[in-house]
């Protein structure tokens, strides 16, 4: 198995180099114009939030999978995961926060030793709307995760699962040998308890990510090819396909340098810019939290460590009217979420 | 001057043909971009039809756009090759159909 770029000892483990590469370059000498440049255009500069409806936790980077375009730099070796005192800081800010879901991401999330903790005394604080981003295979990784489908339909969790292709030539490309075949089996087992079944409010999303330097198609006419491969084949059902385009950051960064496509890739999305989209980018209605509690305006500038521009930092500090009143961070790396039909944990969203 | 004839960058520049023939250049664009649409055929079969025509055309822009549009439509590479294939198999067709007018000028002026 790979390692993560941070075990490696690789440049772009380095978040400021990261951020040096996005803001030189074909930005600095004027071939494209910077993020901030094209939506002043529109004037949408600076870009604020709107109502906060979604907290997203990042529970930790630890993950039993090392994708090649992670954005999150996950896999086995990292050991940030969040601790229950954290966890409980979050709980805290329930019944404070205007946001009506929790969005729980990782990293794998179910691998924090305290993930169903947090799901029960979350569910207990009043939270109705869970989303949890399973990598899937994490359901079939170990027996401790076997009745993890069980456990989502207890809390009526809605899950969002990647799943970069209906063939395992693609899939097993992107996120490790053996992938494919234990995401649908652990696709299977979901819908053994009624996950994605047609008019089951046991909701199971799939999210597809280009596997390499394009950017995602019609979501509509991808979502129509996943269920008719899936179904044929597997006699697998889900819900709604989410078309997320990769954003240049951390590993994905890494494989465009390295595979020499990141001045095209940059090109794609600068020419594919949508400023509809720019209107309801996730950022304008979800806050990010960290393992650590740090805020973010969400889990991309997470990891750049960017973290928000308020006087509130950190989740122990919790002060939504603060936290409301903020610039939003942008850089480069944005250009991902408003080209096409712009991209979002939620899939299009223009 | 570029040492060579074909620059990769070049396919970028290609909306800049309006410069020099606005009207003509917006109608080629508009022209294009109607033909692309769905209709009755889907968006995805037009752009495999485009790969193929890519090929016989040889036109390097054109198999770097189809090939990026292919994969972004979820085209796999095994349906990309067949469109070359077919057109491979036109294109080498009309050059074999051709050995007809061969033979028939062989068989008419030979005694």
């Amino acid at each position: 198995m790979k390692k993560s770029l941070l075990a490696r000892n690789n440049d772009l483990a380095n978040t400021e180099r990261q951020l040096e590469i996005l803001s030189n370059g074909i930005f600095a000498n004027g071939e494209l114009p910077t993020f901030a440049k094209k939506i002043k255009e529109t004037n949408q500069f600076p870009l604020r939030p709107k109502k906060l409806e979604i907290l997203q936790i990042n529970l930790g980077y630890m993950c039993n999978q090392v994708c090649s375009h992670c954005h999150v730099d996950a896999g086995p070796d990292r050991k940030e995961i969040m601790t229950r005192d954290t966890m409980k800081q979050c709980l805290g800010v329930i019944n404070k926060t205007g946001a009506h879901t929790l969005d729980l991401t990782g990293g794998a999330p179910e691998m924090n030793p305290n993930f169903r903790w947090f799901v029960e005394e979350a569910a207990k604080a009043g939270i109705k709307d869970f989303i949890v981003r399973s990598n899937l295979t994490i359901i079939r990784a170990n027996k401790k995760y076997y009745n993890l489908p069980e456990f989502f339909k207890k809390y009526n969790i809605h899950v969002v699962s990647s799943m970069p292709h209906w063939t395992r030539g693609k899939t097993d490309k992107q996120r490790g040998d053996g992938v494919f075949d234990k995401s649908i089996k652990a696709l299977q087992e979901l819908n053994a308890v009624g996950y994605g079944m047609p008019g089951s409010n046991l909701k199971l999303d799939l999210v597809y990510n280009p596997s390499g330097a394009f950017l995602p198609g019609d979501q509509k006419a991808l979502e129509n090819d996943f269920k008719k491969a899936l179904k044929d084949e597997f006699n697998i059902d889900f819900h709604d396909l989410f078309a997320i385009t990769n954003l240049p950051i951390s590993r994905f960064l890494d494989y465009l340098i390295a595979s020499e496509n990141y001045e095209d890739y940059m090109y794609s999305l600068v020419d594919a810019y949508n400023p509809a989209a720019v209107e309801n980018v996730m950022c304008t209605n979800t806050l990010s939290v960290s393992w650590d509690g740090w805020l973010y305006d969400c889990d991309f500038n997470q990891m750049l460590n960017l973290k928000v521009a308020s006087k509130v930092k950190h989740i122990s500090d919790y002060n939504e009217e603060l936290l409301q009143n903020r610039d939003i961070i942008i850089n480069q790396h944005c250009y991902g979420c408003t080209a096409g039909a712009g991209s979002s944990c939620q899939g299009v969203v223009a | 001057m570029s040492k060579t004839y074909y620059d990769p960058a070049d396919l970028r520049k290609f909306g800049n043909i309006t410069e020099w023939n606005e009207e003509l250049g917006n109608k080629f664009f508009d022209y294009y971009g109607k033909v692309f649409e769905e209709g009755a055929l889907t968006a995805r079969e037009k752009s495999l039809i485009a790969l193929a025509v890519a090929h016989t055309e040889q036109c390097p822009y054109c198999i770097d756009a189809y090939t990026k549009d292919g994969l972004q439509r979820g085209i796999t590479k095994e349906q990309m090759m067949e469109a070359v294939h077919v057109g491979a198999a036109i294109k080498s067709g009309a050059t074999l159909v051709h050995g007809v007018q061969m033979m028939n000028k062989v068989n008419k002026l030979e005694m």
